[in-house]
């Protein structure tokens, strides 16, 4: 990695002066933005250290029923914060399917949001990338596409957002709160991260300068704690990006669906929110054909970026299993494979 | 750049100086401490061989900036032992063949303490392995260190109420 | 033998005995050295640049840049490089690879080393490196299976033919009742041991002081001598401890040499230690296979031929054809007989030994195919197996030196269960309605001898020790091999002085190929009981011991003493036969190597794997939920040590089945999957229950020691067993692994 300069921000306001220079990064655990130093993809100039910021890794229920996660909230704080996961089990649950044990201790709630996407031709400093290097082109493209993009993709980018906590989160109506030179703003996690058209370098809405205070969980967000899961079907049982993933809740009231929530993970280059799979369900009784119907409607504009095409299907699969899985109800507790669709060992077996 | 950070590192308290912001806690402690217990086997926090306890908690090292980490707790392998008398974790470790090379074995004996503290998983088999999973093996130990976790985990709930060094955080 | 055996087991020296790794304590306090934790003062870093592209030249690298690097000391091109009194390319034996040291500008795979960068901390080094920048002149690489022309290769292996052959395959198969043609592919993997390759090197005028890791000491020393043009007594290798080899560290590997040349530009010790993504490249890896099998059945099961023909892949500049089809010459009991390989030259690095080479790879698809030919025959795969038991060595018509498949199949079975099996597939749900499947597979793995040499030497104090430069990579030869010593020699294990994993040792040979304990333990025999012989002579001839005139009778050597066989009551301390004859010591010497019996037996491992998978119906998610692999390997010497291995196998064989590829870029040759995220091998989750039976078993012929190797045959079978039993849970052939979820949906 370049040499860069190490500054320490003691306040918001001193970050986002430090942080608004060119070049510059702001680094909380650095679990993704070391690794992308290591591989020559980031090479900012100033690391503008965040982690001591005061007040920002608490989780505060407000007195609207909401909850605000500070920014640098570990991840697996948050998802073992029992009160938090008893209100929001799709979070936890995300949260805990996601990389290590080793790397949730570190890695902020903020960071999550900010990481970076899995393309190996966009880690690889030797392959065309338009988000690297916009105008050079896009490798992935004719290459190896396994697990690119179904959805929102273009001829500029294929790639795919890693992130799994923020696919209960965007089904969720999460909120992302932005302080900036300007002051502060909150940006719905549904148009925080942008789908590449022709500019896939801006990954996200926010300007130089611009860092992630919080995530708001609004006040309707609990209501689905009763009927809420997070699925991840991956190439390994555990310790793996998504191939693809879902989020589902619903709100039953007298055996039908009163409202419903899907998110889809590893499809697009954002978390994947469905509004129209949402609206079909509203009114439903919860039975396989309306989960059907809406993973039809979800996966409806969906198409292969690549040798892809089985991701669509096994989408639609993995939405109709995940709202399955959400209308028999939140588990009392989590499950040992945290959102894997495979149950437990039976542990009549050996250790 | 240069500066200096304050670190204490398996119970003691050392400045330390930073002669480059560039350098990861796990370059500093096998190259500048020469503390090589932690291992690097990817240095992109992909294979769990860095993991250390940093302030009571179990990380990659790898991807963790040192000058990040001024006045933080560091636990490693070295420090784990009292004297000769090896943690419960490690002496399980042995017993269970928890380990063939042993390359990755810090990392696997400071995941499995940092797993006891976090207290998730308790005496189920597959949570332990779950919660292991961040630490590749490719000698293929993975039975024997799931057994040990376990035997650990109940020797130091029967044996030891007390807090050990550096886990008290 | 007899005196052993009849001892009660206890946590002691001998042979057979469980004994935790003696080196554990060393490995669970961190305190284990390895290459990399090495620090001799003055010491800089050298960090490898590495090519882009898998085929061209490198017309520029931005030297200046690196140069101008705070902390940069001198950065090695091919311009500056010291001189190196052999060509790289030059080849002695089968065992010299070509290696890619500077020698020109030229690009022959991805990854390929084209500059090292040498600095004062390791951070400048590795900016260095990425600040030199090649540019290339591109051409086009040549990548997959269908990527150049095939063509038979003059040995495949360490120097078995091509091609072979006995029967007739085309009558067996026109006589075949039923017949079964399938073609299974592999994909490339590489070792990917959890240490990359690694060394530290210090000169001192021409003489080389070394850490790094390596299977094969004499031979990593003899081929730095030829390249420096030193003596090889000149070079001291420390590789007391190996963070995985797998065969990627039998030979020295040319990035290796690289930090032994940047010692000598700079004149001061170098550390080079590989990244992940270098470990792609000049290291070795397992070449990608297409194998296809052809085979006959009569209507009562009885195979009437077996043909297998592969094709795999070597490098454009180097020869390493995985020899596939070796375990159809030996697995069943097939009258007719054939095998193929032809291979093609890409633009990799060139493949190497990895665990089990040719035998993971074609029982992979040897044991589906026996899978496929026993549902045509609508019997159980087991009892296929049985049907078509090989009694002698198909291809060589040799008897086997001893064979206890028969057991390790019945034990194997009762402890998985096999008997509730049903046959047809896609019959069985756990209670969460995901599928569950049955499957079986064949492990075998030959039992090989290589050469070795050990001294082993009593003094008059009382104190032993047994040197040999053997390895231990993880197998536990530190705890192994000193089982040997101890039970040779007559003494507790602390006892003795025992030394392995240096270079200024007696020749150990090469830790590989399963052979390692037969191989060092049977010379660590020999030596042992040179110096009981010498001892006994001492004693015997003279009339003041005890011992005198027991020649006919003779003595056994036990706890510290020589004592007479016929009568216990008559024993002398090694110390008190020695300081008698006014000796300070005798040194016993031993040699081992393969002997004439091989000429005589078939000789193999032989196992059984059981394997139950959890496969979700919808969306293709696997699991090994359950291994039962049962394994005879002749004489156990550490039970505890050899489970692990049995089982690292079998995980081996999961990864084989389940995760491990390459995956190529085929547009540029580049593996786009070079680092551990993306590189699955299995974790922890994904082996929840493992046994691995040891089955008993006494073999005569094999070695001394009677020991037949455990460390590759638990990777066969494993992988086919997995692979069928997919195919009972979902019905589902597939026939290109691993088994993704993707090919199940």
């Amino acid at each position: 990695m370049i040499p860069f300069e190490y500054v320490r921000a003691t306040d918001v306001a001193g970050a986002v002066a430090a942080g608004a220079a060119p070049g510059a990064a702001y680094l909380a655990a650095g679990t993704n933005l070391l690794d992308l130093m290591k591989g020559g993809v980031a090479r900012p100039t100033r690391l503008v250290d965040i982690t001591r910021l005061p007040g920002l890794a608490a989780v505060e229920r407000r007195d609207d029923g909401g909850v605000r996660i500070g920014a640098l909230a570990r991840n697996s704080d948050l998802a073992h914060d029992p009160a938090f996961a008893e209100a929001y089990p799709a979070v936890a649950e995300a949260l805990l399917s996601g990389a290590s044990a080793q790397l949730r201790n570190a890695a902020t709630a903020a960071g999550n949001v900010m990481q970076r996407t899995r393309c190996a031709y966009f880690t690889d400093p030797g392959s065309a990338c338009n988000k690297r290097r916009p105008g050079s082109g896009c490798d992935a493209i004719g290459g190896e596409t396994r697990l690119h993009a179904i959805l929102g993709w273009s001829e500029a980018c294929i790639a795919t957002h890693p992130s799994d906590f923020c696919v209960p989160l965007v089904a969720l109506d999460a909120g992302v709160e932005i302080a900036g030179p300007a002051g502060t703003r909150l940006v719905p996690l549904e148009s925080f991260h942008r789908l590449p058209g022709t500019t896939p370098e801006r990954e996200t809405v926010l300007e130089p300068g611009e860092l992630i205070t919080a995530l708001v969980l609004p006040p309707e967000a609990a209501a689905f704690a009763g009927h809420s899961r997070y699925l991840k079907v991956r190439d390994r049982t555990s310790y793996a990006f998504a191939v693809v993933s879902a989020a589902a809740a619903l709100r039953l009231e007298g055996g039908r669906i009163a409202e419903a929530r899907l998110a889809l993970g590893g499809v697009a280059l954002k978390p994947w929110r469905s509004r129209d799979a949402e609206g079909l369900l509203a009114g439903r009784a919860p039975d396989a054909a309306a989960f059907r119907e809406a993973a039809d409607a979800a996966l409806a504009g969906a198409r292969p970026s690549g040798d892809n095409a089985f991701k669509i299907e096994l989408s639609r699969r993995l939405a109709v299993r995940a709202l399955t899985a959400a209308a028999a109800g939140t588990p009392a507790r989590l499950p040992a494979l945290p959102g894997s669709v495979l149950a437990p060992a039976p542990e009549a077996a050996h250790v | 750049m240069s500066f200096d950070i304050v670190l204490t590192v398996n119970g003691t308290r050392r400045t330390i100086p930073i002669p480059d912001p560039r350098v990861t806690l796990l370059d500093l402690l096998r190259e500048s401490l020469h503390l090589t217990g932690a291992k690097k086997g990817c240095d992109r926090g992909q294979c769990g061989a860095c993991t250390v306890l940093v302030d009571g908690r179990r990380i990659n090292s790898c991807l963790a900036l040192a000058a990040s980490l001024d006045g933080a707790e560091i636990l490693t392998i070295e420090g784990l032992a009292e004297g000769d008398r090896l943690h419960p974790v490690q002496e399980a470790f042995i017993t269970h063949d928890g380990f063939q090379c042993g390359f990755c074995t810090p990392g696997q004996i400071m995941s499995a303490v940092g797993l006891i503290r976090e207290a998730q998983a308790g005496d189920d088999p597959e949570r332990v392995r779950e919660a292991m999973s961040g630490n590749l093996c490719r000698c293929g130990a993975y039975a024997g260190i799931t057994e040990a976790v376990l035997e650990a985990q109940k020797a130091l709930s029967q044996n030891a109420p007390t807090t050990r060094q550096g886990e008290a955080a | 033998m007899s005196e052993t055996a009849l001892r009660p087991i206890r946590h002691g020296s001998n042979l057979g005995q469980p004994l935790t790794r003696r080196d554990g304590i060393l490995k669970v306090t961190g305190a284990a050295p390895y290459a990399a934790d090495r620090h001799p003062p003055g010491m800089l870093y050298a960090v490898m640049a590495v090519s882009r592209i898998a085929r061209g030249r490198v017309t520029r690298l931005d030297v200046a840049a690196a140069q101008g690097h705070p902390g940069v000391v001198a950065v090695m091109t091919p311009q500056n490089k010291p001189a190196l009194a052999q060509h790289p390319d030059e080849k002695h034996d089968g065992f010299t690879f070509r290696l890619d040291l500077l020698q020109d500008d030229r690009v022959r795979y991805a990854n390929q080393p084209v500059a090292v960068v040498i600095a004062e901390t390791l951070e400048a080094a590795t900016e260095g490196a990425a600040l030199l920048d090649p540019a290339y002149e591109v051409e086009a690489p040549a990548v997959g299976l269908d990527g150049a022309e095939p063509y038979t290769p003059e040995a495949i292996g360490v120097g078995d033919p091509a091609d072979m052959a006995t029967g007739d395959v085309a009558a067996g198969l026109a006589a075949a009742a039923r017949t079964v043609a399938a073609t299974y592919e592999t994909p490339a993997q590489y070792h990917n041991a959890m240490e990359p390759h690694a060394v530290v090197a210090t000169w001192d005028g021409d003489r080389l002081d070394l850490d790094m890791p390596s299977q094969g000491l004499a031979m990593a020393q003899a081929r730095i001598a030829g390249l420096f043009g030193i003596p090889p007594a000149n070079i001291h290798i420390r590789s007391p401890f190996l963070g995985g080899g797998f065969g990627s560290k039998g030979m020295i590997a040319g990035p290796q040499v690289l930090g032994i040349m940047a010692a000598r530009l700079v004149g001061r010790p170098v550390k080079l230690v590989m990244s992940r993504p270098q470990m792609f490249g000049p290291v070795g890896h397992r070449a990608p296979t297409r194998q296809t099998l052809r085979l006959g059945a009569a209507e009562d099961g009885g195979l009437t031929a077996l043909d297998h023909e592969t094709l795999t892949a070597t490098s454009t500049f180097d020869d390493f054809v995985e020899p596939s089809g070796g375990v159809s010459h030996t697995l069943y009991a097939a009258p007719a007989l054939a095998t193929r390989h032809r291979a093609v030259r890409l633009d990799t690095g060139t493949p190497l030994f990895m665990r089990a080479p040719g035998e993971a790879s074609g029982s992979a698809a040897l044991e589906a195919a026996i899978d496929e030919m026993a549902e045509a025959c609508g019997m159980d795969p087991l009892d296929f197996r049985l049907r078509n038991y090989a009694e002698t060595e198909p291809a060589s018509g040799k008897p086997f030196s001893s064979k206890a498949l028969r057991a390790c199949y019945a034990q194997g079975a009762a402890a998985f269960g096999w008997s509730k099996r049903p046959l047809a597939p896609r019959q069985m749900r756990n209670a969460d309605g995901l599928l569950v499947g049955w499957g079986v597979g064949t492990a075998t793995f030959p039992a090989l001898m290589f050469q070795a040499e050990a001294v082993a030497v009593v003094r008059a104090t009382g104190a032993a020790s047994v040197a040999i430069g053997a390895i231990d990579m993880g197998q536990g030869a530190w705890t192994a091999l000193a089982q040997i010593a101890a039970e040779e020699l007559g003494l507790p294990i602390d006892a003795i002085d025992f030394r392995i994993g240096s270079s200024d040792l007696p020749n150990g040979g090469i830790a590989g190929g399963s052979a390692h304990t037969a191989t060092a333990g049977t010379a660590i025999k020999a030596a042992a009981t040179d110096a009981i012989a010498q001892l006994t002579a001492l004693a015997t001839q003279d009339q003041r011991s005890p011992l005198y005139g027991a020649g006919n009778a003779g003595v056994i050597a036990r706890d510290g003493r020589l004592v007479r066989r016929d009568d216990e009551t008559r024993s002398e301390s090694f110390a008190d036969i020695l300081t008698r004859a006014g000796k300070d010591a005798v040194e016993g010497k031993g040699a081992a190597g393969p002997d004439a019996a091989r000429e005589h037996y078939a000789m193999h491992a032989h196992g059984a794997v059981f394997a139950e998978v959890t496969v979700d119906p919808d969306l293709g998610q696997i699991r090994a939920t359950r291994l039962v692999g049962a394994f005879a390997a002749g004489r156990i010497i550490n039970p505890r040590l050899v489970r692990s291995q049995y089982y690292g196998g079998m995980i081996w064989g999961v990864s084989f089945a389940l995760h491990e590829q390459a995956v190529m870029d085929p547009r540029t040759g580049r593996p786009m999957n070079a680092n551990f995220a993306e590189y699955h091998v299995p974790v922890n989750a994904d082996v929840p229950s493992l046994e691995a039976i040891l089955v008993e078993e006494e073999d005569p012929h094999v070695n001394p020691l009677g020991i037949k190797g455990v460390g590759e045959i638990g990777v066969t079978g494993s992988a086919g067993a997995i692979v069928n039993a997919i195919w009972h849970a979902t019905g589902k052939r597939v026939r290109t692994l691993p088994v993704t979820l993707d090919k199940l949906l």
